[in-house]
């Protein structure tokens, strides 16, 4: 009979538990398909200038990061002195400038400084649909291959970069390193 | 001259082509090539989630991913691209979440048994009830002994 009265109690803490698990996710950390596939392919005008076309082959080569802003996202704005960082510290920073204006997004680039290399315009978002864009900021990791192997919805933080992506990049840039030997040393054999 | 017939002509190709619309807006009326090109827009628009107003439908949306979104289903359909095509690439870009009917997989299986689950656990529940009241009923209120104590009051011996 006791035991019979402790089940609701059990039940109820099971259910407090779950709710309480729920509130500790966040809804907006959703797994990407896309980590893990080569970059999506599009056809943009550069930001800078109408008449280049940049394409993904312009993103790949090195290990590098591909983010995408806008000037209406104050978040962007935000997370802009930890890129700035970045790119200060070696590491390439490729962007679509997302749903935006040219106009507003090269004046505000010229009022500070940009610390991306490249910058894809995507006024209409075509390529954010095949990049999988939720909403700006978001920041991706590919390798020297081309391959997504990191997905950031959101800002970065500085702890983020430290825990997750400046790991990853290391790592990714061993693994090129490691490639890059490979192949060069049957060529040295061979000669 | 002809640099402003160009001109015009290309203004009026923009203004009769559907791919250079920047999004579609909600309820915008749209041209198809049929009916069923129609009706697979109608459709398709209310079964992808807006992935970032995460309870509605891109076809009640008003964020701006909806209307990207609305837009390439449009120009999907009228490219005679099948349902299930566009919805794989929706998938492919946006993952499961995207598809507001989840389809039948390994890590859906509990969602999709949940009704059932819940609908045997009732009727468990149910049962047992019913055949602890089956049992009472079935019980002699009093016992023998009870009722010769009772019959030996009520005649005040």
């Amino acid at each position: 009979m006791k035991l019979k009265l402790l089940i609701p109690l059990v039940a109820v803490t099971a259910l407090l538990g779950l709710l309480l698990l729920g509130l500790g996710l966040n809804s907006r950390d959703l797994p990407s398909p896309l980590v893990g596939q080569p970059a999506p392919a599009f056809t943009l005008e550069s930001l800078e200038d109408p008449e280049t076309i940049l394409t993904e082959q312009d993103f790949i080569g090195e290990v590098a990061l591909v983010n995408v802003w806008a000037t209406w996202c104050s978040t962007c704005r935000q997370e802009k002195p930890l890129l700035m960082e970045l790119a200060r510290g070696g590491i390439p920073i490729h962007a679509f400038n997302y749903r935006d204006e040219r106009d507003a997004a090269l004046r505000y680039l010229e009022m500070t400084e940009s610390p991306y290399r490249t910058i894809a315009y995507d006024p209409a978002g075509d390529a954010g649909i095949d990049w999988g864009v939720y909403a700006t900021p978001e920041t991706y990791v590919l390798d020297a291959e081309g391959v997504i192997r990191y997905k950031r919805i959101g800002p970065l933080t500085r702890q983020l970069l430290l825990d997750e992506v400046l790991p990853l990049i290391e790592k990714l840039r061993a693994e090129k390193l490691r490639a890059e030997n490979l192949s060069a040393e049957p060529s040295r054999r061979t000669s | 001259m002809s640099r402003w017939m160009a001109g015009l002509l290309m203004l009026l190709a923009l203004a009769l082509s559907p791919g250079i619309a920047l999004a579609t807006a909600i309820g915008e009326p749209l041209a198809f090539d049929s009916e069923a090109q129609r009706q697979q827009y109608e459709t398709l628009t209310r079964e992808l989630r807006c992935t970032v107003c995460q309870s509605e439908t891109i076809h009640e949306s008003n964020a701006e991913l909806a209307a990207d979104m609305r837009r390439r289903v449009y120009q999907m359909t009228r490219d005679g691209m099948s349902a299930e095509a566009i919805v794989d690439f929706m998938v492919a870009r946006y993952g499961d979440y995207v598809r507001y009917r989840p389809p039948l997989q390994a890590n859906t299986a509990l969602l999709w048994a949940s009704p059932f689950l819940l609908f045997g656990g009732g009727l468990l529940v149910w049962w047992q009830v019913m055949r602890r009241r089956s049992r009472l009923d079935d019980e002699p209120e009093f016992t023998d002994q009870e009722r010769a104590a009772l019959e030996r009051l009520r005649r005040g011996d």
